[in-house]
């Protein structure tokens, strides 16, 4: 046995768990970001019916077609708890706003054979247009692009063409610029407290350091759920913050801190603060000591020293702190849920609402994909910029 | 021979793991409520004295309504719940999409055992409840006298509690903006009806707070967080004569509807769940409950067993029905999922 | 200037404790509001947790849970580091960012893609399933610490065990193992930390037997924030140092 087998053997089992346990799950749900099977899995002789139609006044069979559809998509619903209706309604609301109350309204009215048209049309006249049968003909799948077009407030037009969502319905834009933006304001806030902190740490008397270090730590390993309660503790309208604004005077009546941008970003910079400092400290500690004092021999003021020596030596810990904190950021999920309001929910909240509550798992998928992009990007940039061989933490 | 001894300690670990995953198939009877006094009244009167009474252990989960949630736990596979509280349109949505057990009557001791209302083939009633302006009287001097006031930030100043959803948001737009109570559910049901609604919105947006499980809209009134909300009457209540409260309630335009128990698909505690629900609709147990928090109860009968100055708190009173809006479950049977997207795209913009 | 700088620092410091520092007294408060002044001490809170039908159970859940992954993350974790220790191993960056992933996936992602692989199988809403996700989570800290360790072990020792006839099995658990323990064992306490730290995962994976604290207190802090969650966020807070202890020990200059 070659020590090169023998290492792999040791892998395998690790390695095996993950790819089944991990990377195909996740694989698995992305692929729902443009899978296109609600409609085909509910409508199947509607779209044949619909197979060679030019567009424009619905065929007299895809009326018979919908409504067999729909009462066999009922019944097995029925039997199931499938939801497949709300899902493909759900679906084709995406190519024609109206569908997701008209298609089970429609089921509703067809649950006896005969007079199908009739009926049909008695849920509403728009059937008698070719546009809710355009929408079940172009949601026919396999595959499409609509949700990841969406996420980007994007669609295509009648003709193909990709063009802005109408504006009362662009949301994603928002939430990922919003999401970044959080993101990268608690990356600059931890840098800007965390830097000089680190500067202690790696300065401070050998006696001291242990001490110092500890109550960066300490926060560190204290469960996140821990700080954000802390938080709202602390922030709430007669909570301690207020109380103690009060009594100073600096305040006539106590300020709203909860449910709102500020108490989250106040709250994940302290939960994120660590990860900045511990890294820059490692980097600090790890310089040559003799080398200010080089510097410093050889005539350079203390400025110089800071921006020609030790700034450029301390930047791979502030690239790893940066890129951990901002990547970390991106992914919150617990501390706006639980700190914010409805406008300070990052792409992670939109994620988990799809997912949970409006059960559409290809929109959550899409944000997914989203989301795993710019971690990506991220960790990519960093890999071209800075290098990973370099990456150290305390 | 040390090989043989982690690869025999690796298939242990292997063969154990499946094992737990059996035994958690067997599950405790899990009941699904609204959380907060509510649940805690309930957790008095109906589920420990369940528990004594069958010698049984009984699982707890709190939710905050959406009928999403239920269709995710189906749809993925991974539902653990078998007895849930929902709301009226939630009962429809879910027996329609297969959700929901079909009810036994029988062995929840038939229909005739409830009012005609609590009575569906899905679920049964548990309780008659209204959502209710609310404020507290330490902070709010005037008292405000209907939902044009909710909306009127001058005569009242300070941030405003909505429940997070179409559902009674929509209607309190209406109602504020001037349409009667018979009209509302006809002006919501044109397009621009509902925009209508959505600009009375827009006009306090900044002003607005949004609540999601029944136990925010008290503690926002008691520490100021809001100085008007929407609010279930059983919870500002329940403040008043636990925690000490002085919350006002205001009755008129009152919202009114019912609360229904269902059992999910594919329970595997059918039975203990339809033993449960039988325990929970005597009219004697369920009498216990409005004292504790006011809402009506369900069981024919029951209404004899509560005192009068607690029927006089609830939505049942002839002056607090008298001004109520009944919530139309058909309405949102058929409009609440596309709603629904419209309110989560406004909200969250 | 230092004293600028240390000024400074002592008051980031002050950011990153107090509002830890702060919640503990709290939960000793004889009174049910959540600021100070108390109006007095007492253990109500703790009477509180340990009474209710949730506290108690979630906690033993948080440590079960937490053990059980920590040990299959350091059981998987460990002989996978020793193999990546192994330079020469083919394709070793991208195993690497393979066992490394769990760190980067945002951990919405993998609660929602988990929720729907585990559901039809009958793995969402047990123990087994939430334990190998927290294992899955768990061991690239394992394999980082692990391999932290290897680092500063001597590969020549091995290459003198097999010259005295040791089989790579032997060699393994005779010579390396012993002087990597440190390393392992610190690897085992981050994987439970991460497990007892977790929520997001537990949001979406566990059913109400599988309550963690963390589970627990999420919902206890939608609900009504009592001050029995922060006799909850104390226990944590002192778990959390304990484990931190533990590593520091662990990871203490050998001389």
């Amino acid at each position: 046995m070659t020590s090169r087998r023998t290492a792999l053997l040791l892998i395998a089992p690790l390695l095996v768990g993950l790819l089944v346990g991990f990377v195909a799950p996740i694989g698995a749900f992305l692929w729902r970001a443009i899978a296109d099977d609600e409609v085909a899995a509910v409508l199947p002789r509607t779209l044949a019916a619909l197979r060679g139609w030019d567009g424009a006044t619905p065929p007299d069979g895809a009326f018979v077609a919908l409504a067999e559809d729909l009462r066999e998509a009922r019944a097995q619903d029925a039997a199931t708890g499938a939801g497949g209706i709300a899902r493909a309604a759900a679906r084709l609301n995406a190519e024609w706003p109206g569908m997701r109350s008209l298609l089970p309204a429609t089921g509703r009215r067809v649950t006896t054979p005969g007079e199908e048209r009739a009926k049909i049309l008695s849920a509403s006249a728009e059937w008698d247009t070719g546009a809710p049968w355009r929408a079940i003909r172009s949601a026919g799948g396999p595959f499409t692009a609509y949700r990841l077009l969406a996420t980007l407030d994007l669609r295509r037009d009648a003709a193909g063409d990709i063009v802005p969502t109408p504006e009362e319905q662009r949301i994603w834009r928002g939430i990922l610029l919003r999401t970044l933006w959080i993101s990268l304001s608690a990356t600059l806030l931890c840098l800007l407290l965390g830097y000089p902190l680190a500067w202690l740490i790696a300065t401070a008397p050998a006696r001291a350091q242990p001490w110092l270090l500890g109550a960066v730590l300490l926060p560190f390993w204290t469960s996140l759920i821990v700080r954000t309660a802390a938080w709202m503790v602390l922030l709430q309208k007669e909570g301690i913050v207020n109380a103690a604004l009060l009594r100073l005077g600096l305040l006539d009546a106590p300020l709203p801190l909860l449910m709102n941008r500020f108490a989250v970003l106040v709250a994940m910079v302290h939960i994120l603060l660590p990860f900045m400092v511990l890294p820059i400290a490692a980097a600090l500690r790890s310089m040559d000591p003799a080398l200010p004092r080089a510097a410093a021999s050889l005539g350079a003021g203390r400025l110089r020293i800071f921006l020609r020596v030790l700034l450029p030596l301390s930047l791979p810990g502030v690239g790893a702190g940066c890129l951990l904190v901002f990547i970390q950021a991106l992914g919150f999920y617990v501390t706006p849920a639980l700190l914010g309001g409805p406008n300070d929910q990052m792409l992670a909240w939109f994620i988990g609402f799809h997912a949970n509550r409006l059960v559409d798992w290809g929109m959550a998928a899409a944000l997914s994909v989203l989301l795993l992009g710019a971690v990506a990007l991220v960790i990519g940039l960093y890999g071209r910029l800075v290098g990973f061989d370099r990456v150290r933490t305390a | 021979m040390r090989r043989r001894q982690i690869m025999g300690a690796a298939g242990a670990a292997a063969l154990a793991l499946p094992g737990t995953a059996a035994r958690a198939q067997q599950r405790d009877l899990t009941v699904v409520s609204w959380g907060g006094a509510y649940q805690e009244a309930q957790r008095e009167v109906y589920f420990r004295p369940w528990m004594a009474a069958r010698n049984q252990r009984l699982l707890e989960e709190t939710w905050d309504g959406s009928v999403g949630v239920l269709r995710a736990r189906i749809q993925s596979g991974a539902n653990t719940w078998d007895v849930v509280q929902v709301e009226s349109e939630e009962l429809l949505i879910g027996g329609e999409e297969g959700l929901f057990e079909r009810l036994d009557w029988n062995a929840i001791g038939g229909r005739d055992n409830y009012i005609p209302q609590a009575v569906s083939d899905f679920g049964v009633g548990a309780i008659l409840y209204s959502f209710v302006l609310a404020w507290d009287r330490e902070r709010v001097r005037e008292a405000p006298r209907g939902w044009a006031d909710f909306f009127d930030t001058a005569r009242i100043p300070g941030k405003r509690g909505l429940r997070k959803g179409p559902k009674t948001t929509l209607e309190i737009a209406l109602l504020a903006d001037g349409v009667a109570p018979a009209e509302v559910y006809r002006v919501l049901g044109t397009a621009s009806g509902v925009d209508r609604a959505f600009r009375k919105l827009d006009s306090i947006r900044g002003d607005l707070a949004w609540w999601e499980r029944g136990s925010q809209p008290p503690q926002w009134l008691a520490t100021g967080e809001v100085a008007l909300t929407n609010a279930y009457n059983g919870r500002i209540a329940a403040a008043n004569a636990g925690d000490g409260r002085n919350f006002g309630i205001g009755w008129n335009q009152n919202l009114y509807t019912l609360d229904s128990w269902v059992i999910m698909r594919g329970s595997p505690n059918r039975q203990r769940a339809l033993d449960f629900l039988a325990f929970v609709g005597q009219a004697q147990v369920q009498a216990q409950l409005p004292p504790k928090i006011p809402y009506g109860v369900t069981a024919t009968g029951a209404n004899a067993l509560i005192p009068r100055e607690v029927l006089q708190q609830l939505p049942t009173a002839p002056q607090n029905a008298a001004a109520a809006l009944q919530i139309d479950d058909k309405f949102w049977l058929d409009n609440l999922d596309r709603l629904n997207q419209r309110f989560n795209a406004w909200v969250s913009r | 200037m230092r004293t600028v700088l240390w000024a400074f620092g002592l008051l980031v410091l002050l950011f990153l404790l107090l509002p830890i520092l702060v919640v503990i007294p709290l939960s000793f408060s004889a009174g049910s509001f959540l600021t100070y002044p108390l109006p007095g001490l007492s253990l109500r809170w703790y009477d509180a947790f340990f009474a209710s039908d949730f506290w108690l159970p979630a906690l033993r859940n948080s440590l079960v849970v937490g053990t059980a992954s920590a040990a299959l993350a350091t059981l998987f974790g460990v002989p996978a580091a020793f193999g990546l220790w192994q330079k020469r191993v083919p394709g070793r960056r991208l195993i690497l960012a393979v066992i490394l992933a769990p760190m980067a996936v945002p951990a919405i992602v993998v609660a929602v893609a988990l929720l729907l692989a585990f559901g039809p199988r009958g793995l969402a809403n047990t123990f087994t399933g939430l334990i190998l996700a927290h294992a899955m989570l768990g061991v690239p800290f394992v394999v980082i610490t692990v391999l932290a360790s290897l680092a500063r072990f001597e590969p020549v020792l091995l290459r003198a065990a097999s010259a005295c006839g040791a089989g790579p099995w032997r060699g393994f658990f005779r010579i390396c193992l012993p002087r990597i323990m440190p390393g392992v064992a610190a690897g085992a306490v981050f994987a439970f930390a991460t497990s007892l730290d977790e929520t997001v995962v537990v949001l979406f994976l566990a059913g109400p037997a599988q309550r963690t604290l963390p589970r627990q207190m999420f919902s206890g802090l939608n609900d009504e924030i009592s001050l029995a969650i922060m006799a909850a966020a104390t226990l944590m807070v002192l778990l959390s140092a304990l484990l931190l202890g533990a590593v520091a020990w662990l990871r203490r200059p050998v001389r």
